[in-house]
C-alpha cells in the first residue's frame, strides 16, 4: 500500500518539520522568544506547511500520471524533504514567519472557496465532452426534434427528447397545480392571520414534508398513491363507466408522480412565499386598512400584487425543483416514453431516462448510454436558466422595498 | 369631484349594529378567504399525517419475523462421513445436505404434535422453511463441530410466503397460481401456530443483517447498507466540514469585492439548485470514468455527496459567521491580533454551534439522497457482505440505506415492499435523531448579541 506508506512518512516529516522549525527559530534568538518577530510555533508551522504542500501536489501529479508505487513514494518524500530544507534555511530572528503562514492559510481558504467553481467546471466538462461524443454518433436534429424514444442497445434506436420533455413538463405542471395553491394559501394564512403560537407549530410541521427524503415519496407514489388512484380511475373503479376500461391502466402514471411531487413541493412554495409576503412593508397594509378595506381585500388587492414578482420567482424555483426531481418519477411515473394528453397514462421524464440509460451493464461508448449525458446537459441548462431567471426576479423585487 | 355625490347623499337611518347587505357580503368573503388558508394548511398537515401513518402501518411488520422452533438431529452419517470432525471435511457438506435434516425435523415435530395433515413427506415441508435456514444451520455447525450427533433446537426462519400469511399479506384466495405455497401448507401453518411451534418474534437481523437475493425476502436486512451509509457520511463529514468552513471564512471575512468573488458566489448559489442527478453524472464521469475509482464504493458516493452538500454547509456557515458581531473582531484587532488570528481565535469559536447545526442538517440531507447513488452503481449491487476492516469499508462495493430501499422497491416479490417501508422507518429515525441533535445544539448554544 503506497498510500499508507506515503501518509505515514509525510506525517512524520511534517511533525519533524514543525519541531525543527520551532527549534531553529529559538536557536537564532538565543533561546529568548521575545527577540523573535513571530512566535516560535509560527516558524514551526511554516516549515510544516512547506514540507506538506509540495509533497501533496507532487502526490496528486504522480497519481494522475499513474507512476508505479515505489516512484510515488520516492517522489513525494523527496519533494517533502526539499520543502523542509528550503524553508528551514529561511527561519531567522527577524523572519516574518507569521505573515508567511497567514498568507499560506489564506491561499488554502481561497482554494477551498474555488472548489465551487471547480465543481461547476467539472459538471460542465463531463456533460459537454460526452454530449459532443453523442452528437457524433447521433444526429443533433433528431435528438431535439424526434418524437420517438425507443432505445435498444442492439442498435437502430430512436432517441428523440420530445416525449421525455413532454412527460417532464406534464408531471411538473401537475405538481405545481397541487403545490402552488396549497402552499400559497398556507403562506398567506401563516403570515397574515395566524397567531404566533399557531405559526410556531404549523410552520415546522409543514417543513417536515421538506425534510423527508425523496426516496420515501417515491415509495409512497409507487405503493400507496398509485394503487389508490388505480382503484378510482382504473378499469374496476367508479369512473370506468365514463371511459371504456377506465382511464388508468397501471399504478404508475403522470398523475401519481405529479400528485406526490406536489406534496413534496408544498413546504418549498409556502416558506418561500412566506418570506416574500413578510417582506411587503406594513405601511402598505396600514394604508389599505385606513381606507376601510378588510383584511382579505387588503391581501388580495395590496399585499399580493406587491408580492407578485417574488411569488412568481418562488413558483419558478419550485418548477426547477420539479423538473430535476428524480426518485419520485423513477418509481411513480412509469418507463414508457409517450406523447399523450391523458394524465392517467404512464409517461417518463428526462431524469428517469438518465437513470435507466446509465444503470446496468451498458457500454459507455454507445449512443444509448451517451444520450444520458445530453439529457443531463438539457436538464442542467433548463434548471440553471429557470434558477437564474427566478433569482433575478426575486432580487429585483426585494430592492424595490429596501 | 365629490360635490356631485354630496347632493345625492342620504343620511343613513340604520344603526351601525345593523349590518347591510354589502358589509355582509364583504364579511362573508373575508371568512371564506380565511377558511381557504386554514384549508390549505389542513391539507398540508393531512398529507403529512397520511404519509407518516402509511410508513408506520406498512413498515412495522418488517421488524417482526416468523420463526419455527425445530429440533434438528445433526446426523453424523450425513454431515461427517469420515467421522473425524475435520473442519475441511465438514465444509464439503453443502446446504443441500442440511436442508433435508431440517425438513425431517419439522416433519417429526408435526407428527409428534398430532397435527392432522395430508402432508406426510419431508419434501412437503420445504415450502414452509426459508431456503436460508440450511445455510444458517451449516454456519452454526461449522462454528461448533461438536454439535454433530446431537439434536439441537434451531430457531429457523419461516419462508416468506408463510411469513406473509402470518402478517396478512398472503391470502388463501390468491395462492392458486403460487408454486411456492399450497393451501394444505397454510393449514399446517395454522396448526403449527396453535402448537406454539410457529410464531412471530422481533427480528434483529432486519436491522443488523445483510441483504439477501431475490428469492429470500425473509432474510434481507439493512445492516450492511447502513454501514455503507455510515462510511459515506464519514467521507462527507471529513471533507465537507473543513472545506465548507474554509470557503465560508474566506468569503465572509477576507474576500475583497471583485469579479472573482462574485464568480464564486454565483457558482455556490447555482450549485445549490442543480438537480442531484446531475451530481451523479459528474461522479460517474469524473470519479469513475476519469479517475478510475471503484464503482459502488462508499468513497465515491461520499465524494459526490460532499460536492452536493458543500453549498448547503457554506450557506449556513456564512450565516453563522455573519451573526458574530463586528465588535468581537474589532476588540481582537484592537489588542494587536492579526486578521487571521481574530478570525480563528475569536470569530470561529463563537460561530461554531451555528456551523455544526448547519453541518448536521447538510449531513441529514446527504443521508437521504438517492439519485446520484444510482449512477455510481450503488443500486443493483446486493450488499450481502460486511466490509472486512475499517479501511476496506471505504473502497469495497456496498449499498447505502436509501439505495437499498430503492432496490427493494424495484424487486418483483411484494415481500420486499414491507422491507422497503421498514428501511424507511430506520432511515427516518436516523434523520429525526440528527435533526433533534441540531435543534438541541442550536437551543443550547444559541447566543443573541
Amino acid at each position: 500500500m503506497a498510500v499508507l506508506w506515503i501518509a505515514v512518512l509525510l506525517a512524520a516529516l511534517t511533525l519533524g518539520g514543525f519541531f525543527a522549525g520551532r527549534m531553529r527559530a529559538l536557536q537564532t534568538a538565543g533561546g529568548d522568544p521575545r527577540l523573535l518577530h513571530s512566535l516560535p510555533s509560527y516558524s514551526g508551522t511554516l516549515v510544516a506547511m512547506a514540507t506538506l504542500l509540495p509533497a501533496l501536489i507532487l502526490y496528486v501529479l504522480v497519481v494522475v500520471f499513474r507512476a508505479d508505487p515505489v516512484l510515488q513514494i520516492v517522489v513525494t518524500v523527496v519533494g517533502a524533504l526539499i520543502g523542509l530544507a528550503l524553508s528551514l534555511r529561511l527561519i531567522a530572528r527577524d523572519f516574518r514567519a507569521r505573515n508567511a503562514v497567514e498568507a499560506g492559510i489564506k491561499g488554502l481558504l481561497i482554494a477551498a472557496a474555488s472548489l465551487a467553481i471547480l465543481t461547476t467546471i467539472g459538471i460542465v466538462l463531463s456533460l459537454v465532452f460526452n454530449t459532443i461524443e453523442f452528437f457524433r454518433l447521433y444526429p443533433i436534429t433528431k435528438f431535439f426534434f424526434g418524437t420517438e424514444w425507443t432505445p435498444s442497445f442492439g442498435g437502430g434506436s430512436e432517441l428523440g427528447i420530445l416525449p421525455l420533455l413532454w412527460g417532464t413538463l406534464y408531471i411538473s405542471f401537475i405538481a405545481l397545480a397541487v403545490a402552488v395553491p396549497i402552499g400559497l394559501f398556507a403562506a398567506i394564512y401563516l403570515s397574515e392571520y395566524a397567531t404566533r403560537s399557531v405559526r410556531g407549530v404549523v410552520k415546522p410541521l409543514l417543513e417536515v414534508l421538506a425534510g423527508i427524503p425523496t426516496i420515501v415519496y417515491g415509495l409512497f407514489a409507487l405503493l400507496t398513491v398509485g394503487p389508490f388512484l388505480l382503484s378510482i380511475f382504473g378499469p374496476a373503479g367508479p369512473t370506468a363507466a365514463f371511459a371504456d376500461g377506465g382511464w388508468m391502466h397501471a399504478g404508475t402514471a403522470v398523475m401519481t408522480a405529479g400528485l406526490v411531487m406536489g406534496i413534496m413541493l408544498i413546504p418549498f412554495v409556502s416558506s418561500l412565499s412566506d418570506d416574500i409576503i413578510n417582506a411587503v412593508p406594513q405601511s402598505l397594509r396600514d394604508g389599505s386598512y385606513g381606507l376601510g378595506a378588510t383584511k382579505s381585500e387588503t391581501i388580495k388587492q395590496v399585499v399580493l400584487p406587491a408580492a407578485l414578482p417574488g411569488i412568481v420567482g418562488a413558483v419558478l424555483l419550485a418548477a426547477s425543483r420539479a423538473i430535476g426531481e428524480t426518485m419520485i418519477v423513477v418509481l411513480g411515473a412509469g418507463a414508457a416514453a409517450r406523447l399523450s394528453m391523458n394524465p392517467f397514462e404512464a409517461m417518463t421524464t428526462v431524469t428517469a431516462k438518465i437513470v435507466s440509460q446509465l444503470t446496468g451493464d451498458a457500454d459507455f461508448a454507445s449512443p444509448e448510454a451517451l444520450v444520458a449525458f445530453s439529457l443531463g446537459m438539457t436538464l442542467f441548462i433548463l434548471t440553471l436558466g429557470l434558477n437564474i431567471f427566478a433569482l433575478y426576479i426575486v432580487r429585483k423585487y426585494r430592492e424595490q422595498y429596501e | 369631484m365629490s360635490d356631485a355625490t354630496l347632493h345625492d347623499a342620504q343620511p343613513t337611518k340604520r344603526s351601525l349594529h345593523q349590518i347591510d347587505a354589502r358589509t355582509k357580503r364583504r364579511n362573508a368573503a373575508e371568512s371564506r378567504f380565511k377558511m381557504l388558508g386554514i384549508g390549505a394548511i389542513g391539507i398540508g398537515i393531512a398529507f403529512l399525517v397520511i404519509l407518516l401513518s402509511t410508513i408506520v402501518v406498512n413498515g412495522v411488520s418488517a421488524f417482526q419475523q416468523s420463526f419455527l422452533e425445530v429440533p434438528v438431529y445433526l446426523d453424523p452419517a450425513k454431515l461427517d462421513k469420515k467421522g473425524n470432525r475435520d473442519p475441511a471435511d465438514l465444509k464439503k457438506a453443502t446446504t443441500f445436505t442440511y436442508a433435508p435434516l431440517i425438513e425431517k425435523g419439522l416433519l417429526e415435530v408435526v407428527q409428534t404434535a398430532g397435527i392432522e395433515t395430508p402432508l406426510s413427506k419431508t419434501k412437503d415441508m420445504k415450502n414452509l422453511i426459508s431456503s436460508s435456514a440450511a445455510a444458517q444451520l451449516r454456519d452454526r455447525v461449522l462454528a461448533d463441530p461438536s454439535l454433530i450427533g446431537q439434536t439441537v433446537t434451531a430457531k429457523i426462519l419461516a419462508s416468506s410466503r408463510v411469513d406473509g400469511y402470518l402478517k396478512g399479506r398472503v391470502h388463501r384466495a390468491e395462492i392458486a397460481q403460487d408454486k411456492n405455497i399450497t393451501v394444505e401448507q397454510l393449514d399446517l401453518a395454522d396448526a403449527l401456530i396453535k402448537a406454539g411451534i410457529l410464531h412471530k418474534s422481533f427480528n434483529l437481523d432486519f436491522i443488523l443483517g445483510s441483504d439477501a437475493s431475490d428469492s429470500r425476502a425473509e432474510q434481507a436486512g439493512i445492516g450492511v447498507s447502513m454501514l455503507g451509509s455510515f462510511y459515506m457520511m464519514l467521507v462527507v463529514l471529513v471533507l465537507a466540514l473543513p472545506i465548507g468552513v474554509a470557503a465560508s471564512i474566506y468569503l465572509e471575512e477576507f474576500a475583497p469585492k471583485n469579479r472573482f468573488t462574485d464568480l464564486i458566489e454565483v457558482n455556490i448559489s447555482n450549485l445549490a439548485a442543480v438537480p442531484s442527478i446531475v451530481f451523479g453524472i459528474l461522479g460517474l464521469a469524473v470519479f469513475i470514468q476519469f479517475a478510475h475509482l471503484p464503482q459502488s464504493a462508499p468513497l465515491v458516493g461520499g465524494l459526490v455527496l460532499t460536492l452536493m452538500t458543500l453549498p448547503t454547509i457554506i450557506i449556513s456557515t456564512r450565516a453563522a459567521l455573519k451573526a458574530v458581531p463586528p465588535s468581537i473582531r474589532d476588540a481582537a484587532l484592537g489588542i494587536g491580533a492579526s486578521k487571521m488570528q481574530a478570525t480563528f481565535h475569536h470569530v470561529l469559536p463563537l460561530a461554531m454551534p451555528g456551523i455544526l447545526t448547519g453541518t448536521i442538517i447538510g449531513l441529514a440531507q446527504a443521508l437521504g439522497e438517492t439519485a446520484p447513488l444510482l449512477l455510481i452503481g450503488m443500486v443493483g449491487f446486493i450488499a450481502t457482505n460486511a466490509p472486512d476492516g475499517f479501511w476496506d469499508g471505504f473502497v469495497s462495493p456496498n449499498s447505502a440505506m436509501p439505495a437499498q430501499i430503492y432496490e427493494w422497491a424495484k424487486r418483483a416479490d411484494p415481500a420486499f415492499y414491507e422491507r422497503a417501508w421498514g428501511g424507511i422507518i430506520i432511515l427516518l429515525i436516523f434523520l429525526l435523531g440528527m435533526n433533534i441533535i441540531a435543534i438541541i445544539l442550536r437551543r443550547k448554544f444559541e447566543r443573541r448579541w
